[in-house]
């Protein structure tokens, strides 16, 4: 059966919020959690020990725990902090930057590589299995033609590398050096307040007529609509794909899961859509289409 | 430092040599570059006649296969690399890890330079990709202050590259799918931004209206100068207020900070543009060959004069530049 992640919270929650959601999120039936800050250096109302603990915590409900890592390193500070996750033994990590690929490599822990890592290619594959890659992401603009060629590509060359899929949630789509919460808020990025704080879903960009395009997010740009590929799971399942990924919003993620679980173990999936925070769905990169489209519903 | 040009056309690649810059870059006609537009770029003749009027001039030329292959795409991809060999290019600027691969082991003595898409913003990330692929340089995303340049310069293992002058992309090069999200082509896959293919311009009751795949990017008032609907750089709305919610159109020049990356030992200076016209890159190309040329010669008495600032500020979107983010404040 397909494996079920929760991918790293890439909003920005208070340190209390984090821990409750993670309190509910042990009892859910996900198998791998992806754990820690993999958007803004300035976001830590978590410390690396608070990670830490956390990781040991739900690896102790069952879970299998990976520790992800910023996907834009710019200083000195930031790759400090991903020496510090990558110093340990207990736990693989979720390269989502060539210099975690590097650091994770020289302290030779397993990587999985994250959807911003830019795997497109079978011959990509082959240079990280050669060195420690436990399993790979998708990138969200590849759809299930690339996907298929490429476990195609991966069980010619016999090589075993599962693959994760990126099958609900706001897409990640950039990063920037310059934070757009701070400059919607005319504050310099430096003394940004944590603005974040106050939007643990990020904000709106619409056209200016009224059409949901993107949520800003810190330095982050994401989807206006929320991907869904519920009803492609039995396509995953028969093309070979091993995980599929869910990102985390604060409101209703257990219901979200729950039902990804029940599409899995093969029952008819619900038709009513899920109502949370307001934003129209899209699957259109699924099938090479503009990410925004909505195919075939 | 060295002066690197983009040439779309051999006719631009020619004027970059006479104005002055010491390396040219280039792509081949089709998706495994960077800059696909209808028109542009060489096929292997006119490529081998560039290089050998650059060659004949003492400069030297790269080719841009920075785009990332997909599975049906490799054969292609991989031929590019196969046909830059054979033109005798001085270098390849390549981003994806499997093609750096391939080139690593069929043509170890061609330099290999790290493409922006690459997306290497550290030093850690360079020795990734000097250790796994032994590039020889890296150029480096537009998204790092000064300081942050300073601290890569340090302690990276390849030379290193740094945008100059021209269009600014403001996300991280090469980890970018807003343009994939609108349309149906990214940097990454087609070597595309905002694809003209899906551009509409329509003069409407409450003014010009320009579209990316019927996404409304911007609409301009009378007298307002309107600009190409680049996504990242048109006015929208967040929480009520409507503006240029990600970047204005705006251009990089870093003309003021020339002294400072010499003293950091960056080897060279990109121009961006491929797309641009002969008569653009003759301006850019002479103007940046005379700041080098006093830089130079100059040593610590360096000065921007107000013409050069005049001339590219003429040449920029919307007539404006900017430091971008190697001034912190930018961010």
């Amino acid at each position: 059966m397909m494996k079920l992640s929760l991918g790293p919270i890439l909003w920005f929650w208070s340190k209390q919020t984090v821990f409750d959601f993670y309190a509910r999120a042990a009892e859910w039936p996900v198998d791998t959690i992806y754990l820690g800050e993999a958007v803004c250096s300035r976001r830590r109302e978590l410390k690396p020990g608070d990670w830490f603990d956390l990781a040991r915590d739900l690896k102790a409900c069952g879970k299998d725990v990976v520790l992800s890592t910023q996907t834009l390193i710019e200083s000195e500070a930031d790759l400090r902090r991903l020496r510090r996750i990558c110093d340990q033994h207990e736990f693989a990590v979720e390269a989502n930057d060539q210099s975690a690929l590097q650091v994770a490599i020289q302290n030779a822990i397993p990587f999985i590589t994250g959807p911003s890592m830019n795997v497109y290619n079978v011959a990509t594959l082959k240079v990280l299995a050669r060195q420690g890659l436990k399993a790979w992401n998708l990138p969200v603009e590849l759809g299930k033609e690339a996907l298929g060629q490429l476990l195609e590509g991966l069980r010619e060359e016999s090589i075993d590398a599962p693959a994760e899929v990126f099958a609900w949630g706001f897409l990640p789509l950039a990063w920037s050096s310059r934070c757009f919460t701070a400059r919607h808020y005319n504050l310099p990025k430096d003394n940004c307040e944590f603005r974040c704080l106050e939007h643990p879903d990020g904000m709106a960009l619409r056209s200016r007529e009224s059409q949901e395009l993107f949520r800003i997010n810190g330095i982050s740009t994401l989807s206006g609509s929320r991907y869904d590929l519920m009803r492609e799971l039995p396509e995953m399942q028969r093309m070979g794909v091993s995980t599929i990924r869910l990102s985390p919003e604060l409101q209703g993620m257990d219901e979200v899961v729950k039902r990804f679980d029940q599409v899995r173990c093969g029952e008819v999936p619900s038709t009513d859509p899920l109502q949370l925070v307001e934003a129209p769905p899209c699957n259109g990169y699924w099938y090479g289409k503009p990410g925004m489209d909505l195919v075939g519903l | 430092m060295e002066l690197v040009c983009p040439a779309g056309s051999l006719p631009a690649l020619k004027t970059a040599v006479d104005n002055g810059a010491n390396a040219i870059y280039f792509g081949f006609r089709d998706s495994t570059n960077a800059r696909q537009f209808a028109g542009l770029n060489f096929n292997d003749k006119r490529a081998a006649e560039g290089i050998e009027y650059a060659h004949a001039r003492g400069a030297r030329v790269f080719t841009a296969i920075n785009t990332y292959p997909q599975p049906e795409g490799w054969s292609q991809w991989k031929s590019a690399v196969d046909r830059a060999a054979s033109l005798g290019v001085d270098a390849i600027i390549l981003a994806d890890m499997g093609l750096l691969d391939y080139a690593a082991n069929k043509y170890p003595e061609i330099p290999r330079h790290l493409s922006v898409q690459g997306s290497a913003t550290s030093y850690e990330a360079l020795s990734f990709y000097k250790d796994n692929f032994d590039i020889r340089r890296a150029v480096l995303p537009r998204v790092l202050s000064l300081d942050q340049v300073r601290g890569v310069a340090k302690r990276s293992p390849v030379e290193l590259e740094v945008f100059a002058f021209g269009s600014l992309c403001i996300m991280a090069e090469g980890r970018c799918y807003l343009s994939s999200y609108l349309t149906d082509e990214s940097p990454n896959t087609r070597g595309a931004c905002s694809p003209a293919k899906a551009v509409r311009w329509q003069e409407t009751a409450q003014g010009l209206e320009s579209r990316l795949n019927g996404v409304l990017i911007d609409r301009y008032g009378q007298g307002e100068a309107a600009g190409y609907p680049t996504l990242c750089k048109g006015r929208f709305e967040v929480e009520g207020d409507v503006y240029h919610a990600i970047e204005e159109p705006v251009s990089l020049n870093t003309l003021d900070l020339l002294p400072a990356l010499r003293d950091l030992g960056i080897r060279a200076v990109k121009i961006e543009g491929r797309q641009r016209s002969p008569a653009y890159i003759a301006e850019v190309a002479r103007t940046w060959r005379h700041a080098l040329d006093n830089l130079e010669a100059s040593n610590q008495a360096f000065a921007v004069e107000p013409q050069w600032q005049t001339t590219l500020a003429g040449l920029s979107e919307g007539g404006l530049t900017t430091l971008g983010a190697y001034h912190r404040k930018w961010k």
